[in-house]
């Protein structure tokens, strides 16, 4: 877009703008379908039907704001929204302070840094389902950590967070970010690579320590590459499904729920479509929430630049 | 999980097989019967099947438990992916799906085959019947009402077998000082909410009835209902430190004589059989924990979602016809330790506990499930209430308010 002059579209005309180039508009027609059919229009039914009493099959009945007083008034609810607010600002600062830290260590030009590289992307090739299962076996205090510490001859030592519904996120949060944090760092290590060299030796000469010109330099350097890291990590967090299902069902009680479970056990489990429809609808509110005055920021940043 | 692997293994051979058998047909069944002593039961099914009709007998099993494959079922009805015949509980469950004719009329089967004469007790058949029409062919009588204790781990702490639930919360602190945990449950909310529905049946049958049939705000804030949360808060003592999800490991532990007791469905009795376990000698069974003897006639039933397909509709009724004959009702049933549901076959070789469940439905002890009662979207907040009850410090009185609310605004 910024190599087109802005100006001449302009003083064309936009029905010109319209029908130029033909053929790809065409075939970015099936694309353009899609997300109108697909994304808005499955979106809006679904937010329409959120009003209704529908409950196995989806029904035109409408009940106002009905299903949505039941869910705010829903311990497992209220639960589910507190514990993905948790979960997801430590996960995302977390990963991305972490992440850059291992970044930047690997940048350092260490010995085989491939194999480094390759481990700790390691996690992130496997899926959640897979992570939530191993995960909950070193866990577990029957033969997990627990069990080999206690082998060592600490016979009191008790490491059981499963279990326990005040640390059950905090073993949620060990392994998403065990599985997440790889993938940040080496999206930034990428972007490191490409600061100019230039730049470290200007600092260099100027006697600048390197942990400076890493904060006020190169991090905003490296802007482009923390924002898909954030996008990444974010839609990771909302998304927050088969960890859980996985790692703890929940549980202990109602400790571990999380907002999309709530919808598909609504949905499915209790038949109950209009509750779980409400729910999505509140969580593509919460995205909305958050995307919205990000995207404007965006943009108008480019706008101006 | 080995012998699942066999099976589709076998199933894949046998569809290289089967076309040059004539006439057969594939049958996609689908259950959630995965458990050790389920999945040798279901085994009888199948191969009565396919011995006496020669169509296949294509295994489905959903591993989880209902929970999990419930909505797998439901969905690939709905989406128009159905499969030819599945499992699912009478009830109100399959309701909404045969009202909006996704579901094979059998009426016609159950006319020839008397359904209505031979099925007992009556109101299963009725759980399968909507506006005159028969949609389901019962499989077989669960209930859930037991409590089964372990001998070896009462042996252990030098105390004589509880009878009751009263003397297991007496026997709880000796059984803690013996390292026995003293109720094995699993930390799931379908579990511990059958705890509330078998304390409020022993408590009594017009309770129970008042509750979730007549939803009687009155008999809700009752004493009697009050004190089941009591007894819920004793039992979240009891269980303490179990740390298991699946019932079938709670049941385990009962089975090793590492846990005294397990409040859980006559299905798990096929796991102490498959363990070589003896009613009597190594574990006991006591219905309504000991209270009120009544058991209510859930189960589970074989629905047949429509198929396009007339070979696929001939074969799905020749199924319908092998669930309900008498040799497979015998076969399946002994090794699911249910009870069958029709009252003219042979259970010699039940084992003892099944005989008390038969005897408990000769005397007309019988109560409509839970299932049958309340929708599945109540069913399912109690389940929530339970799993937060039992996973942590929440106080009765808070769990009677949310249970009285739950039960007030079913429809």
């Amino acid at each position: 877009m910024s190599v087109i002059d802005p100006v001449a579209p302009r003083a064309a005309g936009r029905p010109k703008k319209l029908i130029a180039n033909p053929m790809a508009k065409i075939a970015a027609l099936p694309m353009i379908m899609t997300a109108l059919v697909i994304f808005i229009g499955c979106s809006v039914w679904t937010v329409v039907h959120s009003f209704t009493k529908s409950k196995l099959l989806p029904s035109s009945q409408f009940v106002g704001f009905d299903q949505y007083e039941r869910l705010w008034s829903t311990r497992r609810w209220l639960a589910s929204v507190e514990n993905i607010a948790i979960y997801g600002l430590v996960a995302l600062v977390f990963s991305l302070v972490v992440g850059f830290v291992i970044a930047v260590l690997l940048d350092q030009k260490v010995r085989a840094e491939g194999a480094f590289r390759t481990i700790i992307l390691f996690p992130y090739s496997l899926s959640f389902i897979v992570t939530g299962l191993v995960w909950q076996w070193i866990l577990n205090p029957d033969f997990g950590i627990q069990y080999i510490v206690r082998g060592w001859g600490f016979e009191n030592f008790t490491f059981d967070p499963l279990h326990n519904p005040d640390t059950v996120l905090a073993a949620l949060l060990m392994a998403g970010l065990w599985q997440g944090t790889g993938l940040v760092a080496v999206i930034l290590l990428a972007a490191l690579r490409g600061v100019d060299e230039d730049i470290w030796k200007a600092s260099r000469v100027d006697g600048v320590p390197a942990w400076k010109t890493y904060i006020w330099v190169v991090i905003p350097i490296l802007r482009p590459a923390f924002v898909t890291a954030t996008v990444l990590i974010a839609t990771g967090i909302v998304k927050l499904y088969d960890l859980v299902v996985a790692l703890t069902n929940g549980g202990p009680g109602i400790a571990s729920e999380m907002p999309a479970k709530y919808v598909y056990d609504a949905m499915f489990g209790k038949q109950n479509l209009g509750q779980g429809f409400a729910a999505s609808t509140m969580m593509l509110l919460s995205v909305l929430l958050i995307l919205i005055p990000w995207a404007i920021f965006e943009f108008r940043g480019k706008k101006r630049g | 999980m080995k012998t699942s692997i066999m099976r589709g293994l076998l199933a894949g051979v046998a569809t290289f097989v089967m076309p040059f058998a004539a006439g057969a047909t594939d049958l996609e069944v689908t259950h959630w019967w995965t458990s050790g002593g389920e999945a040798n039961a279901v085994q009888e099914l199948a191969k009565a099947f396919e011995s006496t009709t020669g169509h296949h007998w294509v295994d489905g099993a959903i591993a989880g438990s209902g929970n999990t494959a419930r909505p797998v079922i439901i969905s690939r009805i709905i989406g128009g992916d159905p499969m030819a015949a599945t499992q699912l509980n009478h009830g109100k469950q399959a309701q909404e799906l045969i009202e909006a004719g996704l579901m094979l009329d059998l009426t016609d089967i159950a006319e020839e085959g008397k359904w209505a004469e031979i099925v007992q007790p009556k109101s299963l058949l009725d759980a399968c019947t909507v506006d005159g029409k028969v949609y389901c062919v019962p499989l077989n009588i669960h209930s859930i009402q037991w409590m089964w204790t372990s001998n070896a781990a009462f042996e252990k702490a030098g105390i004589d077998p509880v009878n009751n639930w009263e003397e297991l919360k007496a026997a709880a602190p000796k059984l803690r000082e013996a390292g026995i945990l003293p109720l094995a449950m699993g930390e799931q909310g379908w579990q511990e909410a059958y705890l509330v529905h078998n304390l409020l049946s022993g408590t009594s049958e017009d309770l129970y009835y008042a509750v979730y049939r007549d939803k009687d705000e009155d008999a809700l804030n009752s004493d009697g209902v009050k004190a089941v949360f009591n007894e819920l808060a004793a039992a979240r003592e009891m269980s303490a430190g179990g740390n298991v999800q699946d019932w079938n490991l709670a049941t385990a532990k009962v089975i090793n004589g590492e846990a005294a007791a397990q409040v859980m469905g006559d299905w798990a009795q096929g796991e102490f059989a498959l363990a070589g376990k003896k009613a009597g000698q190594d574990y006991n069974c006591l219905i309504a924990m000991g209270g009120e003897p009544s058991i209510a006639t859930g189960g589970d039933a074989f629905y047949f979602p429509l198929n396009k397909d007339p070979e696929i509709t001939a074969a799905q009724k020749d199924l319908a016809k092998v669930l309900i004959s008498p040799e497979s009702q015998v076969a399946f049933n002994l090794k699911k330790g249910s009870l069958p549901v029709r009252g003219d076959v042979d259970l010699a070789a039940a084992g003892p506990c099944m005989q008390k469940g038969l005897e408990t439905l000769a005397a007309g002890k019988v109560i409509t499930g839970t299932d049958q009662l309340i929708t599945p979207d109540a069913v399912g907040q109690i389940q929530d209430l339970m799993a937060e009850f039992f996973g942590s410090d929440m106080t009765p009185e808070d769990a009677h308010a949310a249970f009285v609310e739950i039960i007030l605004n079913d429809e």
